[in-house]
C-alpha cells in the first residue's frame, strides 16, 4: 500500500555501495560512521538553535508579545547570535570542586541524548539504528542522563545545585515508570518493540485512532510524563530559578552550559519524536483504513515532511504545557506520579492487554 | 585487526581500566562513576554479540538503576571533601593477592578449557520470544524461577516499606 512513499534505504544504500567500490570494507565503515556523526552533529546545532528560537516565539504568543524581531529577518539570527556570546564566555573553574567530575557531567547529559537521538526513525529507510528492542533501548540509553545531572550537582560543591540535582534525580527515576508503561501500551498493540516495526502496524491508522480509549490515555500519561522527564515546565522544579538561582547548573558557563542547555531542547525533541512514532505513526501519512485513493493521496507528502510535523506538533504541546501552568511544588509532583499516573497506567495497561486480546482493535 | 576485533580490545580495555580505577580511587563518587562506565561498557559488548536485549537490560538496569541509586544515596550521605583513608599496607597486600589468585585461577580455566565453535544455528533473540520462554512451563521454561524472584522482589518491597514506615508513638515524640 505504501510502494509510492520514497524510501530513503536506496540513497544510502547507493553511498555505501559507492565507498565500498572505492575502498577497503573496514575504511567504509569507518567513512560512513564519520559521515553519520558530522550529519547528526550539524542536525543537532542547528535544531537547538531552531528549537531555542521556537521557545521564544511561542512563548511570545502566548504571553502577547512578538519575541525576537530585531536581529535578522523575525529574529532568525537571534539564537545565532547568543549561540557566538556563550561560546565567548569565560569557562569558571571552581575552587573545591570535583573538577573531573564537573567537566565529564555535561558530557554524559550530551552523550546520552545523542544516543537515543541515534534510534529515532526520521523517514523511511532513513533510521540509524533499527534495533529489535527499539523502544527499550531508547528507554535504555535516556536513563543515563540523569546521571550527569546528578553528577553534575554534586561535584559543583554547592547547595543550590546539589538541592537541584537531587529533585531531578527523585523526579526522573519516577516518571520513567509512566513513560515506560504507556510506550508499552502500544508495544502490547502492535506487538514489537522495534520502532520500524511499529510504524508499518500503523499503515493503517495511526494507534491513538486504531487503539480506542486506552491508546488515547496512553498518550497523555506520555505527555505528561515525559514533559516531567526532560525537566520541562510546569515540572523543571530541578532548575527552578526563583528558588534555586539555576538548580543543578549554576556553577556552570559557558560552552559547558550550552551542553546542558542544548541536551535538554534535544531531550525534547527526542521526546516528542518517540510520542510521533509510537502514537501518531512516525513518517507513516494519515491512512484510513481501505480508502484507497485518499490513502494514495496522502502518500504524494514525503514521510520526512509527516515525521517533523508530527513532532513539531507534540513540542508546540509541550511548550504550550510550560508557558500555561505554575509549576508545581515537590510533593504534588511525586503525588502525581505515584498516586495518580502511574495506578492509571497499570490499569491501563491491562486493559489494552484484554482489549488485544479478544480482538477488539482495529 | 578486523573493525570488530579492535572494538573488542577497546571496550575489554575500558572494562578493565576503569574496574581498577573504581576500587583505587579515594573519593566515593568518583568510583561510582567509574562503575558507570564498566557497566556501559559491558553493555558495548552485549551489543557487540547482537543481543541487543540483554544489553538494553544492562543499561536500564545496572547504569540506569543501580548506579542512579547508589550516586543518590553518596548524594545524601556524603560530602564533597570527604576522602577514603589509605587502606593499611597489609590489607593491601592480602588484597592485591586474593586479587592475583582469583584471577589466576579464572584465567587459567579460561585457557585450559577447550572452547568449541558451535554449528548449531542461531537462536532467535526476538522479544517475544524471550517472553514466552521466560513464562512457560514447558520445556526450557523459566516460570517458576521467575514467580520465585517475583516473591523475592515482593519480600524486599515489604521490608523495605517496614523500615522506611514512621513509628507513630516515636514520631509523636519528635
Amino acid at each position: 500500500m505504501s510502494s509510492k512513499i520514497y524510501d530513503f534505504s536506496s540513497l544510502t544504500g547507493s553511498i555505501d555501495a559507492a565507498l565500498n567500490s572505492w575502498m577497503s570494507p573496514g575504511l567504509a565503515v569507518l567513512t560512513e560512521l564519520v559521515i553519520i556523526g558530522l550529519v547528526f552533529l550539524i542536525f543537532y546545532a542547528l535544531l537547538g538553535l531552531f528549537l531555542v528560537y521556537l521557545e521564544r516565539k511561542v512563548c511570545a504568543v502566548i504571553q502577547n508579545r512578538v519575541g525576537p524581531n530585531r536581529v535578522g529577518k523575525w529574529g532568525l539570527l537571534q539564537t545565532i547570535a547568543d549561540l557566538i556570546k556563550l561560546l565567548m564566555k569565560e569557562l569558571i573553574p571552581i575552587r573545591k570542586a570535583d573538577h573531573l567530575l564537573f567537566v565529564l557531567a555535561p558530557f554524559i547529559v550530551i552523550i546520552a541524548s545523542f544516543m537515543a537521538m541515534g534510534a529515532v526513525p526520521f523517514a523511511k529507510g532513513l533510521h540509524v539504528l533499527d534495533f529489535n528492542i527499539g523502544v527499550f533501548y531508547v528507554m535504555a540509553v535516556s536513563s543515563l542522563g540523569v546521571v550527569g545531572i546528578l553528577i553534575a550537582g554534586w561535584s559543583s560543591n554547592s547547595k543550590y545545585p546539589l538541592i537541584g540535582a537531587m529533585r531531578s534525580g527523585a523526579q526522573i527515576v519516577s516518571y520513567e515508570l509512566s513513560v515506560g508503561l504507556s510506550l508499552m501500551a502500544i508495544v502490547v498493540f502492535s506487538g514489537t518493540m522495534s520502532l520500524s516495526g511499529i510504524i508499518e502496524s500503523q499503515a493503517d491508522g495511526w494507534w491513538i485512532f486504531k487503539g480506542h480509549i486506552p491508546a488515547f490515555i496512553a498518550f497523555i500519561v506520555f505527555l505528561i510524563a515525559s514533559t516531567a522527564e526532560i525537566n520541562r515546565g510546569p515540572f523543571d522544579l530541578a532548575e527552578a530559578e526563583s528558588e534555586l538561582t539555576a538548580g543543578f547548573h549554576t556553577e556552570y558557563s559557558g560552552i559547558k552550559f550550552a551542553f546542558f542547555f542544548l541536551a535538554e531542547y534535544i531531550n525534547m525533541f527526542i521526546v516528542a519524536a518517540l510520542g510521533a512514532t509510537v502514537f501518531l505513526g512516525g513518517w507513516m501519512p494519515f491512512h484510513i483504513g481501505n480508502w484507497e485513493g485518499f490513502n494514495q493521496v496522502m502518500d504524494y507528502i514525503p514521510s520526512i515532511v509527516w515525521f517533523f510535523t508530527k513532532t513539531f506538533f507534540i513540542i508546540y504541546v509541550i511548550m504550550w504545557f510550560k508557558w500555561t501552568f505554575p509549576r508545581l511544588r515537590i510533593d504534588q509532583l511525586l503525588t502525581l506520579e505515584w498516586k495518580f499516573l502511574l495506578p492509571i497506567s497499570m490499569f491501563n495497561i491491562l486493559l489494552i492487554a484484554f482489549l488485544v486480546l479478544m480482538h477488539w482493535h482495529f | 585487526m578486523s573493525l570488530s576485533v579492535f572494538m573488542f580490545y577497546l571496550l575489554s580495555g575500558i572494562i578493565l581500566t576503569f574496574s581498577v580505577l573504581s576500587v583505587t580511587t579515594r573519593r566515593i563518587l568518583r568510583a561510582a562513576v567509574y562503575l558507570l562506565f564498566v557497566l556501559v561498557a559491558t553493555s558495548g559488548l552485549y551489543f557487540m554479540l547482537k543481543y541487543e536485549f540483554m544489553a538494553a537490560v544492562q543499561l536500564t538496569l545496572y547504569a540506569g538503576g543501580i548506579v542512579v541509586l547508589i550516586i543518590f544515596s553518596i548524594l545524601l550521605t556524603h560530602h564533597i571533601s570527604h576522602r577514603f583513608k589509605r587502606p593499611e599496607t597489609m590489607n593491601l597486600l592480602m588484597g592485591i593477592g586474593v586479587a592475583v589468585v582469583g584471577s589466576g585461577v579464572v584465567l587459567a580455566t579460561l585457557l585450559t578449557h577447550p572452547f568449541i565453535a558451535s554449528n548449531s544455528p542461531e537462536l532467535p533473540v526476538d522479544m517475544s520470544v524471550i517472553g514466552n520462554q521466560l513464562l512457560s512451563t514447558g520445556k526450557n521454561g523459566y516460570v517458576l524461577p521467575f514467580e520465585l524472584i517475583s516473591i523475592l522482589l515482593l519480600a524486599a518491597m515489604i521490608a523495605a516499606i517496614i523500615i522506611a514506615k514512621k513509628d507513630k508513638n516515636k514520631n509523636s515524640e519528635i
